[in-house]
Parts: C-alpha cells; structure tokens; sequence
C-alpha cells in the first residue's frame, strides 16, 4: 500500500508521463535527493532549483504563463512567507487581465506539525492560503486523496496549491484506499520507485501502471457518516477526528455518541453543500484545524454557519484550532499545547452532542 | 565585459539609422509622448483616479517595441513589463485609445476591464504579460518565460524591464541568479531604466555600486550601459543586445539612463520637470539637422496627434463602466489559454531545469 509521499510520488510520475508535467523542481527536488521527503525521486522531469522561494515561485509563473505545466515546490511552508505577494500575483493573473490569461501552475508544500518541526517546519498554511483568491487549495488526509487530487490540481487551468500533511506523508492507506493499478505488496512498490540509499546515480525507478483517477477539487468526502454531531476538519486532523469518533462510539454502554466525519480536501472551492448538509443533520457542529486560530479559515466556516444556519443548531459551534502563538514549540509538551489533541477533541465532541438546546 | 556606450561628438555615423527607420521611431516616440500627455490631462481634470507612466523613456521604449518579435507563444518574445512602458505598446501596434479606456477605466479598457491602473498593460496575443504595480517582481517571473523560449524552437527571448530602484529588491538578483546558472543559461534581456529616482528618493542616496550593470558582472553576463536620450545609440545597443541573446540564448542586462519627465506619477503632480534631459526634443533637433524630418512636419504630427486623443478621450467617457457584479467574473479561469496556444511546441525532449 502506498504512503501518501509515494502516492504524490506516483501522481507526479502520471503528471509527466501522460498529463503534460514539464517541470517538477525546487530546492532539493532533483536527483540525488528527490525531494526532502522523497516525493520527487526518479522523476523524469525533476530539477533542483536555487535556495531561492522567490525564484521559485516566479519561475513557475513564468513557466505557466508560457504554456508549460510546472509543478514548484516550497521545501517547508513555513518558507513560503517571503513570497506571499508573488502567490497574490499567481492568483491575480487571471482577474487582473479580465480573463485574457490564465496562469496554470502547481505549488506542493509541506505543512503543519507532527514531526516535532520546532518553529520552523510546523507551521500551518491554510489560514495564509485561503485568504488569497484566485488559488484552489487542495489538502489530502489520505494518499488515495493525495494522489487524485494531485491529478487534478495538474490538470487545472489555474494556480493550485497542494498542502501535504508531512505528518501523514508516510502513513500507509488502509486496503480500501488503494490506488488503481498500485501493487498490493508495500515491498514490492518500495523495491519499485524507493531510491536506494547510497549511490543512486544508475537507480532508475520502475513504474507500476497506475490509473487515472481524478479526485474532484471543492468536493469534500463523508469520512464516517454520523447523525448526533459533525466535525468539519482536512488535513492531518481527519484521523483525529476519526480516533474521536471511535472513543465516543464506544462510551455509554451502546448510548455513545455517533459522530460524522467531513473531509473538506478542498479549502478553495470549499464543498458547502456537504458542511450544509451534515450541519442540517447533526444540527451540532465542531471545525477542526491546527492553523492559529485567530482568522483562521475554521472561523470563517463557523461564521458562515452561524449567519445561514443559526436556527437549525442545537448547540454553539466550536472551533478547535491551534493557539495563536508565533510558533510551536519544540519540546513534546509544547507541540502538545499548541495544536489540538485527541482528549480535547474528543471532550469538545461530548460537550457538542449532550448540549441542552 | 561591461561595454559603456555613450554618444561621442564625431562619431554619428556610427549610430546613424536609416531615414525611414528614424521617421518610424520618432512617430512612435511622439504618439507615446501626446499619449502620456493626454492621460495626464484626464486624471487631473477627473477623468481617472491615478496616472502613472513613462515620459522620458520613449527613445529607449519606442525602440523595444519595434524590435521584439511580436506573437503568441514560446516561439516569440515575452515581455515582462513595468508601468512606464506606454511608448512600447504603442510601437507594437496597440490601439492609444485603449490606454484611453484603460485610464477611465471603463468596461471598454481590453487590458484589465475597468480594474487596474492605467499603463498596466496585458496582451496575451503578443506575449505581454500582465503589467503589475508591485516593482520588480517582473524579474522573478521572466526566468520561467525564459526557459520555455529556450525549449522552444525558433528564437524567441524574454525581455524583463524595470527601473533603477526596483533592483533593490530581491527580485533582481533572483533575475540575475536564475539566468546565469552554469549550464542552464536563460535567453533574457533584463533592462534597467535608470531615471535615478525612487518615488521621491534618488538613487544617489541608495546605490552604492557605480553603475547598476556592475551588478551582473560576477555572474558572467554581459552587459551595456547606455544614454537614452540619445535615440539612435538607445535602438542600435538595444539592437546588438537583443540579437545576443537571441543568437547566444544566453542573458544580458542593459542599463539605460533615462528622464522622468512629469514625475514619479499624478501623486507627486505629474507636472513637467523642466531640467530633465528630453529625449524626444533631442531626437527632434537632430532630425531637423539631418533634415530627415522638418519642424513644421512634427509640429503637424504633435497636433494631429493631440487631437485625435482629445476626441478620443471625449467619446470614451460615453463608454460604460464596469458594473460592479463583474467582480466575480475571472476570479478562476475555465480554460487553460496559455496551454492551448503553446500546444504546438514540443516539450517532451527539452532542457530540464
């Protein structure tokens, strides 16, 4: 079974092999490496650019407005800040033109905590990449989703960015989530397209035949159907949202509580029928993120709920999302502190299904 | 390798052009030139909010826009541009009153539909890129034009230009750093308009190296520093750079010391900066001496020209403004344009990286 990096991995493989990928590069992202997190090994199209997110991100601008299919890589979003106004550009290109170009390019970056990052390699970047219009923004929880919405973002006449969990990057999918075509042996697609260590300069990757498969952006996906409470969440914290639900399942002697799941996967177009829709049904809702939580895009959600759902809830609608601290901390306890944990999910989960309306 | 060209006394045959070429220059430089000064005229008597724009730099603008081959495509040049490149548009065959439309913003104005200022060109048929306020992120988007030309086949170049304060920012080393890599040099043609001025600081207070070109010196590009008031020189080193590159597929940087004769734009009063160079009054002087041209024929040109952009201007205030639901319209594109019109280069084989 595939993990999501080897998922993205394959998708780019497919992006360039029979969707038109001219260029996947960015610091590192070329041989020997193959990218920090080894998304990019055996690459046809793969190249190493400058220690430079300015040039990089320009560059794929250029790229695109020139016809060809660039997919950039910003290392660690947490080094995306110093180009924010290139992404407006990208996003602007189209409504600043009044639609005589468009600017059809792939930004791929690693985000969030997980891996015990420190300050900078755990950051967040919906909350950023949400308030720049003119970018789809896509966010996989799973490598079945990494996959199929990379195919799409490539293939998208627009700027899209790809948010990769790097927590989740080496998650394996469970056997209902397989890629079509992917080999069944986990070994033997590692023997395949995994870079050997040491010398790889005669490795050359072999590629299974996977199939196309296009995840739709700004369509979300039921994770788990419930009817007493939803939690709206994307990233890294769907398996927590998942691990919560199955604690509340369990409490109460068959009187636990039932607990659905949405997967956004798109931020931008967001799927608001599907929020809408399990709101009406739970009419209890939690938004699930671990951005910093002031302007934080679970907020937004949480406002549009309030304005066109106030009389359909049962209880307040909460947000649970990262403290609004300029980092996180290195030390076990103060990751902890600043991004949400299971207890608090799941406590927050009670408190939303047994609220007296 | 840095080669200064400045005009010497004695030496004009060196730089003399053909008659027909300098009657075509100038007519370009002075259309740009009664352009700028209309726009000005609208914005101060309420006829748009903000001008911006490039008077003082026709001699080196009118030049680009006569020898940049013009298309669609990677086969073709690309041009990143910045606000001051009217009098190049306007040698490339744009419509004046679009510029016109443009700056009263009207639904009408073809480069952005009533959103953006004036002077902000966008013209995908002929590779310009969308002209934006911010300085000189232009240079950080021409490597990625830069490397589908030299994918392409055929010679087109990228040319990227901007102004002397705008090679502060990060932007212009990425230009220089991006092109210049051993191995995968870039076919562009990064230009310097140096009118020694940012906004309302001069550069003398900011530059401490000597010359911008110096700057690409470490890289090994190849560079020229040149007078642009002096028309004919201006054409004939933008010429020779611009065949390098194309010929070379390696990069250049042309710095040009131009005039900003109203000013940085209608915030600091666009009003005419009397002991500027003019490059226009230059380039008219020598034509009458050479008798290539008469007083009296572009006097009659200015006119005429004047003219026919006061009426113009008249009508384009009866044109529509954008309603104000068109906000929503592009925010995303539904067709991948760039894509379809490039479809016919073949990027299987090309260069990577």
């Amino acid at each position: 079974m595939a993990t999501m990096v080897q998922a993205m991995r394959l998708a780019l493989h497919v992006g360039e092999a029979r969707l038109g990928v001219t260029d996947v590069f960015g610091q590192d992202v070329g041989p020997p490496l193959g990218g920090v997190f080894t998304q990019s090994q055996g690459l046809r199209t793969a190249w190493n650019s400058p220690l430079d997110e300015r040039g990089i991100v320009g560059t794929a601008i250029g790229l695109a407005l020139a016809g060809q299919r660039p997919v950039a890589e910003i290392q660690f979003c947490d080094y995306a800040f110093n180009m924010i106004d290139l992404l407006k550009l990208a996003g602007g290109i189209c409504w600043s033109s009044a639609g005589d170009w468009n600017c059809p390019m792939v930004l791929m970056t690693p985000v969030g905590s997980g891996i015990r990052g420190s300050i900078y390699h755990s950051h967040s970047f919906d909350a950023q990449a949400t308030r720049i219009p003119g970018w789809k923004i896509v966010m996989p929880s799973n490598p079945l989703d990494a996959y199929g919405l990379m195919l799409s973002a490539i293939l998208d006449p627009n700027p899209v960015m790809f948010l990769a969990p790097k927590a989740l990057l080496r998650t394996k999918a469970t056997g209902a989530e397989r890629i079509p075509g992917e080999p069944g042996d986990e070994r033997a697609l590692s023997r395949m397209i995994d870079a050997p260590l040491g010398d790889r300069s005669r490795w050359r990757p072999e590629w299974p035949e996977v199939e196309d498969l296009f995840v739709p952006i700004g369509k979300a996906r039921t994770c788990r159907p419930g009817k007493d409470v939803t939690v709206v969440t994307y990233g890294r914290m769907v398996s927590v949202a998942m691990q919560a639900a199955d604690v509340l399942s369990g409490e109460g002697a068959g009187r636990g509580v039932d607990v659905e799941v949405i997967d956004m996967r798109s931020l931008a177009p967001y799927d608001w029928d599907a929020v809408k829709a399990s709101v009406q049904k739970t009419n209890r809702v939690l938004f699930l993120n671990e951005d910093t939580e002031v302007t934080n895009f679970g907020e937004h959600l949480l406002r549009r709920t309030v304005e066109e759902l106030f009389y359909e809830l049962y209880a307040p609608p909460k947000l649970l999302a990262g403290a609004h601290v300029p980092g996180i901390g290195l030390a076990d306890a103060l990751e902890r502190a600043s991004v949400p944990q299971l207890d608090k999910v799941v406590a927050t989960l009670r408190d939303l299904a047994t609220h007296e309306a | 390798m840095t080669a200064t060209a400045s005009r010497h006394p004695g030496n004009a045959e060196d730089v003399a052009l053909a008659p027909e070429l300098l009657v075509r220059i100038h007519e370009a430089m002075l259309r740009a030139r009664c352009l700028e000064e209309r726009l000005i005229r609208m914005n101060k008597q309420g006829d748009g909010f903000f001008w911006v724009g490039g008077p003082g730099e026709e001699a080196l603008n009118a030049s680009l826009g006569l020898l940049v081959h013009k298309g669609q495509g990677p086969e073709y040049d690309y041009l990143h541009l910045h606000y001051r490149s009217t009098a190049t548009l306007l040698a490339m065959g744009a419509d004046p009153t679009d510029t016109l439309r443009q700056m009263k913003n009207t639904a009408t104005d073809p480069y952005s539909a009533g959103r953006n200022f004036t002077n902000h060109y966008s013209v995908r048929r002929w590779n310009v890129v969308p002209v934006s306020s911010p300085i000189e992120v232009q240079f950080s988007m021409a490597p990625g034009t830069a490397l589908a030309n030299k994918r392409a086949a055929g010679n087109g170049i990228t040319i990227v230009q901007g102004g002397d304060a705008g090679t502060h920012e990060g932007d212009f080393s990425t230009c220089l750093v991006w092109c210049s890599r051993p191995g995968h040099e870039l076919p562009c043609l990064m230009i310097v308009a140096n009118n020694q001025w940012g906004i309302s600081t001069p550069a003398s207070e900011q530059h401490a190296e000597k010359h911008i070109v110096d700057r690409a010196r470490p890289f090994g590009i190849r560079t020229a520093l040149v007078d642009g008031s002096d028309t004919e020189l201006v054409y004939r080193e933008l010429k020779k750079a611009m065949d390098y590159v194309r010929t070379e597929r390696r990069p250049f940087l042309l710095e040009v010391m131009v005039s900003r004769l109203y000013g940085h734009s209608s915030a600091s009063g666009a009003n005419f900066v009397p002991d500027e160079v003019d490059c226009l009054v230059v380039f008219e002087r020598r034509l009458e001496e050479r008798k290539v041209l008469t007083r009296a024929a572009m006097d009659e040109l200015r006119a005429r020209c004047t003219q026919e952009l006061l009426e113009a201007s008249k009508r384009i205030r009866e044109e529509p403004q954008p309603a104000g639901d068109t906000i929503w319209k592009h925010v995303f594109a539904d067709r991948d344009l760039v894509h379809e019109a490039a479809d016919r280069v073949s990027h299987g084989k090309g260069e990577r990286g």
